[in-house]
């Protein structure tokens, strides 16, 4: 559908879709390589680029950056097991099970994905700071005044937690796409063969949605290790870093851009191993799942438990949603960002400042909604065209296209800032100072989670399809038009949305790649963070939410050709 | 009328006291002729319509300081870039090597960052009539590339509803007594000009011994001098190791439970000089905005809602604020806090472990 901006070939002999893919592939290859192999002459060479191991022994002989790297395999592995152990249970219960309430916990889970990790890390500063936190001057009410803290949110556990909050639906919408899309015959076959509940349950289902699992894990973990939201927020205060606050620092001045260069490759030389780890794992195994003879999974009667089911996942959502979004509006309102608002306190003055004082505002609005627009359609394109390619293996080379869509996701935001800034301050692309360059940053940023859902998206819609379509005389395009496209669709809105969050997430490399005028709503957070000036992120925070729900509503509307067939298509 | 005020009386008025050289003095300045605010560049300055500001203030204090200037020029707009002066400064560096030029004035809680700014030949020389009448010397740049717009402290204080006024400490020693580990909060070098000006006066004063112990308190780290005030009035900390007096005070007079304390070992002074970048995108209004920013209302009105200082020989304290001659103040000196920084920002961060 994306391609139908190219006139379908007159004559079956000429198929323009290669041209096209081959240009697809050269874009894709300038937009990663260019960065990262500016970022490998920088880890391997000094200050005068006369190559040098010398970064390296200075980043593993000192502490200074191997306790970061510790703490960050600690905080990554963790979370990614928390957010597996958390989201695998609830993407069951919305998807295959009649619990009440299922599209209302989706889309709670929507929104704690929409949350951007850096507002949930303030929120929760807000709820578990160990003496003002409101948790805790709950908690002191009972417990007496001069009682310990009961949370402390500065704090390993505290990071943790809150980088599972906002983890965790990563992993929930590969497993909830898993299960949702898996057809009921092959549960049906095994049970009508005798297989109990749980020989159905550990032989076909778990089988079935491992790979979204593994996947998700691994995504889990990427973004934990990555991530630079939380960490920038509450680290400092913790008094530690993690491998992303130590390469922020790195860049103080005078910058360090070769040690942070080679504070990058361990990184991304485990990233590797885990992708390859993860093939290892599931082998050559084919996990088609939709193909043209299927019908709709049928749903787990859970009887007495489907209260109990529905109260398990609001209390894991209280984490991510509720608490937050209170402590938040309670800040917005508060004369001070941590008493609790009555009538008599509740004050606009927050609103005003942020709205009619702070002069930032406007500009970074306008800046965020131009960039997460664009990112997420130009974005989506590509991810949809690359996804195509190395599922169906149309042009040679596609494995290491597929490799390159998935690379930036070992990059740390931050150190593939430093990346596009090197590329694009110096000819032929002189692109910092504009909004090209974050444009660039959050395409590449986006690019593995977009790839890798569509791709997900492709691998579960059985070639058989496209080429019956082609069997009876259809081109290609025709092809992916009439026949995959329909079926895609709900994977190509779910994709767009997915980066546009991905974008009003972002930090790490607006962080290194913002001027004054090509500020974005996640800095200028940032910045309100570093003065302590809470209640107007709490604004702030709660006008971005609304905008990205806005958005995420809007685009979930736009018909789109052949829409229903892929409803049809599952119902039948 | 006002009488005419001599040099004399300035250097007995209350902010300008000896508390250091900004400005060294060269054999040989060359300042531009002081320049008036006249409707020539009043025009120049609207056609151009727009001023973007690079300030380390509190922000709703720079940002008041914004609005006042777009009420007094109508058809000009103020933005201002809050952030760090550790921060503004590694981000003009970025710029200027990038051969961008966004900013157009500047005003750094490091003093010590003009001195590589003059040096590469990035600020603008520029006098308004109300540096040349009415500031002393050791405030201004003699080529009139910069003039320090405010003075500020950065104290102790503490949680009037935690500590009780007798438990509270009175100099940074008392900051190492045990029963305050775990309760206290301060900025960080590596990210405020403040803090970092701060570390460099109590290491000459104190010594690197006293950070050793104070790194021992498990102390909350936050990165701007503006944060520690809050966090103080939100209970989150009882006490402030670092952090802006006029925060404390700011704060206390808006009723909130916070008293500052002025230690006996002298308390570490700031000055924040304003200058106007060579390249700015919008000369004439920097020029305006520098000249307005340094007359005696704004400079007045200033120290009145930002609890800060004015070295403009006719501003007045508020009434019921304590005198800057009533405080025992540390010597300021940013050349010696150019020559130190890369070693304060090496061994606090091996101290702190942030």
């Amino acid at each position: 559908m994306t391609t139908t901006t190219t006139s379908p070939a007159s004559r079956p002999r000429i198929d323009w879709t290669r041209p096209v893919l081959w240009l697809f592939a050269a874009v894709l290859i300038l937009l990663i390589l260019l960065p990262l192999s500016w970022l490998a002459v920088f880890a391997f060479t000094d200050k005068g680029r006369h190559p040098t191991l010398q970064n390296f022994v200075t980043l593993f002989s000192n502490p200074d950056f191997l306790d970061p790297l510790l703490t960050t395999a600690i905080i990554a592995t963790t979370s990614a097991l928390i957010c597996c152990i958390v989201a695998a249970p609830i993407s069951w219960l919305v998807s295959r099970t009649d619990m009440p309430g299922r599209q209302t916990i989706r889309a709670l889970v929507t929104a704690s994905f929409v949350t951007p990790p850096f507002l949930g890390a303030v929120a929760w500063e807000l709820l578990a700071a160990p003496n003002s936190g409101l948790l805790n001057q709950l908690y002191r009410l009972f417990a007496g005044e001069d009682a310990d803290p009961l949370f402390n949110i500065y704090s390993m556990t505290g990071i943790i937690f809150v980088i599972s909050c906002y983890t965790f639906p990563f992993v929930f919408v590969l497993v909830a796409n898993a299960l949702d899309t898996m057809p009921g015959e092959l549960e049906d076959a095994s049970a009508i063969l005798g297989g109990n509940a749980w020989t159905t349950a550990r032989r076909v289902t778990i089988p079935l949605a491992l790979p979204a699992l593994v996947a998700g894990a691994l995504i889990a973990f990427l973004q934990a290790m990555t991530l630079f939201g939380s960490p920038a927020i509450l680290a400092l205060p913790a008094g530690f870093h993690t491998m992303t606050t130590k390469i922020w620092s790195l860049f103080q001045y005078p910058p360090k851009l070769e040690l942070a260069a080679a504070a990058a490759v361990p990184l991304l030389v485990l990233t590797v191993l885990l992708l390859q780890g993860q093939k290892a794992l599931l082998g050559r195994r084919g996990y088609s799942v939709i193909g043209g003879k299927y019908g709709a999974p049928r749903r787990v009667e859970l009887r007495g438990w489907r209260w109990a089911a529905l109260g398990f996942c609001l209390l894991v959502l209280l984490n991510p949603v509720f608490l937050p979004y209170l402590a938040l509006l309670n800040a917005a309102f508060s004369p001070n960002a941590t008493t609790l608002v009555t009538p008599s306190t509740a004050t606009l003055h927050n609103i005003v400042f942020v709205f009619t004082e702070l002069s930032s505002t406007q500009l970074a609005l306008k800046n965020t909604v131009i960039l997460g627009t664009a990112t997420a359609t130009i974005g989506t394109i590509l991810a949809l065209v690359i996804a195509y390619v190395t599922t169906r293996k149309v042009i040679a080379g596609h494995r290491v296209l597929g490799f390159l869509a998935t690379a930036p996701v070992a990059v740390p935001g931050i150190v593939l800032g430093v990346g596009l800034f090197l590329s694009y301050t110096r000819p032929p692309f002189v692109l910092y100072g504009t909004l090209w360059i974050l444009l660039l940053a959050f395409l590449t940023i986006n690019l593995p989670s977009a790839y890798q859902q569509l791709q997900a998206a492709f691998a579960t819609i059985h070639p058989e399809l496209e080429e019956a379509s082609r069997i009876l005389g259809a081109t290609r395009l025709q092809a992916l038009c009439q026949i995959t496209a329909p079926l895609l669709r709900t994977g190509v809105i779910a994709t767009w949305c997915f980066i546009f969050i991905g974008v009003m997430r972002e930090l790490s490399a607006a962080i290194v790649l913002f001027t004054s005028q090509t500020k974005v709503l996640s800095v200028l957070i940032y910045d309100l963070n570093e003065g302590g000036d809470l209640a107007a992120i709490a604004v702030l925070g709660i006008a971005m939410l609304v905008i990205t729900f806005a958005v995420v509503l809007a685009v979930n509307r736009i018909p789109m050709s052949g829409g229903n067939a892929g409803a049809r298509l599952r119902n039948g | 009328m006002r009488k005419p005020i001599s040099r004399r009386d300035v250097l007995k008025g209350s902010a300008a006291l000896a508390v250091g050289t900004v400005f060294a003095s060269p054999a040989r300045a060359a300042a531009p002729e002081p320049v008036a605010i006249t409707p020539d560049l009043v025009a120049a300055a609207t056609k151009e319509g727009k001023l973007v500001f690079y300030s380390s203030m509190d922000l709703p204090v720079g940002e008041k300081l914004g609005k006042a200037f777009e009420a007094a020029y109508p058809g000009i707009t103020v933005q201002i870039e809050r952030s760090g002066s550790e921060r503004l400064f590694q981000r003009v560096a970025q710029e200027f090597d990038s051969n961008i030029h966004a900013a157009d004035v500047v005003n750094s809680a490091d003093a010590s960052h003009f001195i590589p700014w003059k040096k590469s030949g990035w600020l603008m020389p520029f006098v308004p009539e109300d540096v040349a009448k009415h500031f002393p010397d050791n405030y201004r740049d003699p080529d009139g590339m910069a003039v320090t717009t405010r003075l500020w402290l950065s104290s102790i204080a503490y949680n009037t509803n935690l500590v009780k006024a007798e438990d509270a400490p009175k100099s940074f020693a008392d900051l190492l007594d045990p029963k305050w580990v775990g309760k206290m909060v301060k900025g960080h070098p590596a990210y405020s000009g403040t803090i970092m000006t701060t570390t460099f006066q109590i290491v000459r004063e104190l010594g690197w011994p006293y950070l050793e112990k104070l790194a021992k308190q498990r102390v909350m780290q936050v990165q701007s001098s503006t944060d520690p005030p809050k966090k103080l009035s939100l209970g989150e900390r009882a006490v402030m190791a670092d952090g802006n007096e006029y925060g404390i005070v700011l704060l206390k007079e808006a009723g909130q439970p916070v008293e500052p304390v002025y230690p006996t070992e002298g308390t570490p002074t700031i000055s924040g000089p304003t200058g106007i970048f060579a390249g700015a995108p919008h000369p004439n209004a920097a020029k305006l905005f520098q000249a307005w920013l340094h007359t005696r209302e704004t400079q007045q009105f200033f120290v009145d809602f930002t609890g800060q200082y004015s070295l403009h020989a006719q501003v007045q304290p508020k009434a019921g604020r304590r005198k800057l001659s009533d405080i025992r103040l540390m010597k300021e000196d940013p050349a010696g806090v150019e020559a130190m920084t890369e070693e304060i920002k090496t061994r606090y961060a091996r101290l702190f472990r942030v």
